[in-house]
């Protein structure tokens, strides 16, 4: 059912405020909040126009407080509310923790199901705009490290919309991680157009290819379709899933992958120690050992404080990195 | 010296512009320097009312006793004792209607049972067999609260809801002294009065967080003076004189539900048991203190005012008596038997929908489980 208008280049930004737009117009219940998120429409203009036409109660400028917005959610949905949370960038969502791993993770389990938490915590993350400390964190092993929420992040426009509407209907808190330097990216979708909407935990076989699995998510999708393609000059021919969810994790796509090329790679630009890649390639190399010709390898950020601008990009992982990465994959040993 | 006396200040001492100026006349949020008292003033006491806080009053000890008791027994993983601070219990919980909505803490399992929750679902969560233990929609009680404070930001959100929805619900968050110290406390006072939120702040001052006393924990004339910078009246009330405690509980509620937005109140109150049976109270304080509290008991100063006012007899305290024992009772012979748990519940209400990785580790335990039983 394709609509008939000239499609114009949509950004993920557009797709998120759009999907929350359709949400609320939905679900009366569904209310956002956060700092700025009014008159301003979000630092980021995500939630631009939304207080327009729905008002300051649906829409609502918050006190400056992470802990505060998060905590009054958290009582909003025990009162049969949907809040979408925003927190203005992911350094500045730390005082919202306690809220989040103490409450949000556990009141269902805590209330024997009685209390669910419909939260939607959306976190602007990850590095490559040129912002100054606290501004370019990967904060998502914090998250996937807490029972009870699920964690997700979109690299398309279209995985934009669709995972965020997703969101705002599970019954699970989520928390939503946006990679702020692809809020100007642009597609063909256009933000009227309909969209499918896939559940959440379901990853995607972004490029098909037979040599090895660049396994992915988020900022670094991008960086590892780009590698795929310069992959080609080499002679590799690169397949690379889009995890889309961490928390829960589609080991099914993931490892029927990895089985078909027998070789992994998983890319991030949160720290390696201690990051999602450790456990990720625990959970391929468990299930998938006898298929694998070479150690499942980690391209992740350095185990280092997010860095001064200007040095960025020496840290977050590149294309080169990423080849460099593929050729160690131990190839001669497949003789 | 100061910079304001210094030759010049004045000529470089910027005028504020309007918007710089308080935007409340802060005296009429001061709460009174002395704590609110009706036991003693010759106030007019509704009989009625006196009568079931006595009888709750009595209740509410005895329930501390057994459930100490039960600790002891090793029926009860920890108990935090309310004994000494049941006027603010049974007050906070009296001041409600049906409809609003109780956010207690660890200690507060006093309010939730005068709430009308059942005893034994009030103890669960210290036994151990289940976090909260009920439904907290069912009785509008909020799951007792560990982690400290973080539950007021809740009460705000929830009140807030209701205004949003039209309903006219009020929120009672109650939170220690201690707990004035956190974060979450300033966070959520401050929410409430700009939303001008339908809730009701009690703090029972019972003078020790653990082993700190109040001293250590503020330098605030009082902990109802902090109302004042949030834009929000503060109260100051005795914590054991239970009429008193319900009267400035009520008008709260009043103020909150006809739209006047929220109050912190302050009961100075002592809490005459240890934290919990975990700690030793002797280490931090002298018995002398304690003594003078006891003199202060909020059953004791209750049941002497209604005798001498012909409110209560020899029956009427014989009643209570019998009533809590009767309820004392009950409670013991519940608590006696080992819950029955289904390990399996373990991994049913992560998540509304199980994960894949959930099912694996469900099935791997259902194996274990299978494999003991053969």
């Amino acid at each position: 059912m394709t609509t008939a208008t000239a499609k114009k280049p949509a950004t993920m930004a557009q797709a998120l405020q759009r999907a929350m737009r359709d949400a609320m117009a939905e679900d009366p219940s569904v209310h956002v909040l956060g700092e700025d998120v009014g008159a301003l429409g979000g630092v980021f203009r995500v939630t631009d126009g939304l207080a327009k036409e729905f008002g300051e109660d649906r829409c609502t400028d918050t006190p400056l407080a992470e802990a505060g917005i998060l905590g009054t959610a958290v009582g909003m949905a025990m009162y049969g509310l949907r809040p979408v949370v925003e927190m203005q960038f992911d350094a500045f969502a730390y005082p919202a923790f306690e809220q989040l791993i103490s409450h949000v993770a556990k009141m269902r389990n805590r209330t024997g199901g009685a209390m669910p938490m419909p939260i939607v915590v959306r976190v602007p993350y990850g590095g490559g705009i040129g912002g100054v400390e606290h501004h370019s964190d990967s904060s998502e092993a914090y998250y996937m490290a807490t029972p009870g929420l699920k964690v997700v992040t979109p690299a398309t426009v279209e995985d934009a919309y669709g995972l965020l509407r997703e969101a705002i209907a599970s019954d699970d808190p989520v928390v939503f991680l946006e990679p702020k330097r692809l809020y100007w990216s642009k597609s063909d979708w256009s933000p009227e157009a309909p969209v499918t909407v896939e559940p959440i935990g379901r990853a995607v076989v972004r490029r098909t290819g037979h040599s090895a699995t660049l396994i992915t998510y988020g900022p670094s999708v991008p960086v590892c379709m780009e590698a795929a393609e310069a992959a080609r000059e080499e002679g590799w021919d690169l397949e690379v899933v889009d995890l889309r969810s961490l928390v829960p994790f589609d080991d099914e796509t993931v490892c029927a992958s990895v089985r078909r090329t027998g070789r992994a790679v998983v890319v991030h630009e949160s720290a390696g120690f201690g990051g999602p890649g450790g456990e990720i390639a625990a959970r391929v190399t468990e299930r998938c050992f006898h298929h694998l010709e070479a150690p499942v390898l980690r391209v992740a950020g350095f185990d280092i404080p997010y860095p001064p601008p200007m040095l960025e990009k020496h840290h977050l992982p590149g294309v080169d990195r990423v080849l460099d990465a593929v050729a160690r994959l131990q190839w001669e040993a497949e003789h | 010296m100061t910079v304001q006396e210094l030759p010049g200040a004045a000529a470089y001492r910027p005028t504020p512009p309007p918007a710089w100026r308080p935007r409340t006349d802060p005296a009429p949020l001061l709460p009174d320097p002395e704590p609110f008292r009706v036991l003693g003033t010759g106030a007019e006491l509704d009989a009625a009312l006196m009568l079931k806080l006595y009888g709750e009053l009595v209740r509410g000890r005895r329930y501390n006793a057994q459930a100490t008791a039960l600790t002891k027994q090793g029926r009860l993983a920890v108990y935090p004792s309310s004994t000494g601070q049941e006027a603010c219990e049974v007050a906070a919980a009296l001041a409600l209607e049906e409809r609003d909505w109780l956010f207690p803490s660890y200690r507060d399992t006093l309010a939730a049972v005068a709430r009308g929750l059942d005893p034994v679902q009030a103890l669960t969560l210290l036994r151990g067999d289940w976090h909260t233990g009920y439904d907290p929609r069912e009785h509008r009680i909020a799951p007792l609260c560990t982690p400290l404070a973080t539950q007021l930001p809740h009460a705000v959100g929830l009140a807030h809801a209701a205004r949003l929805k039209g309903d006219d619900v009020v929120a009672l968050a109650l939170v220690g002294d201690g707990g004035t110290s956190e974060g979450d406390f300033h966070e959520a006072l401050n929410f409430a009065a700009v939303w001008q939120a339908p809730v009701v702040f009690l703090v029972q001052n019972n003078g020790f967080a653990i082993s700190v006393p109040l001293a250590k924990q503020t330098a605030a004339p009082s902990l109802a003076h902090k109302a004042v910078g949030y834009g929000m009246p503060g109260r100051l009330v005795d914590g054991n004189d239970a009429p008193a405690v319900h009267q400035v509980l009520s008008e709260a509620v009043a103020r909150a539900r006809r739209g006047g937005g929220p109050t912190l109140i302050e009961a100075v109150t002592y809490r005459m048991e240890a934290h919990t049976n975990a700690d030793d109270a002797t280490r931090y304080r002298g018995s002398a203190e304690v003594d003078a509290w006891r003199e202060h008991d909020p059953i004791r100063i209750l049941e002497d005012e209604l005798t001498a006012r012909g409110i209560l007899d020899e029956h009427g305290i014989r009643t209570a008596a019998e009533a809590a024992e009767t309820m004392a009772a009950a409670l013991r012979e519940r608590m006696n038997a080992d819950p029955v748990l289904d390990p399996m519940d373990l991994f049913a209400e992560v998540y509304a929908e199980q994960s894949g990785q959930l099912r694996e580790q469900a099935a791997q335990l259902r194996a274990e489980l299978e494999a003991e039983a053969r």
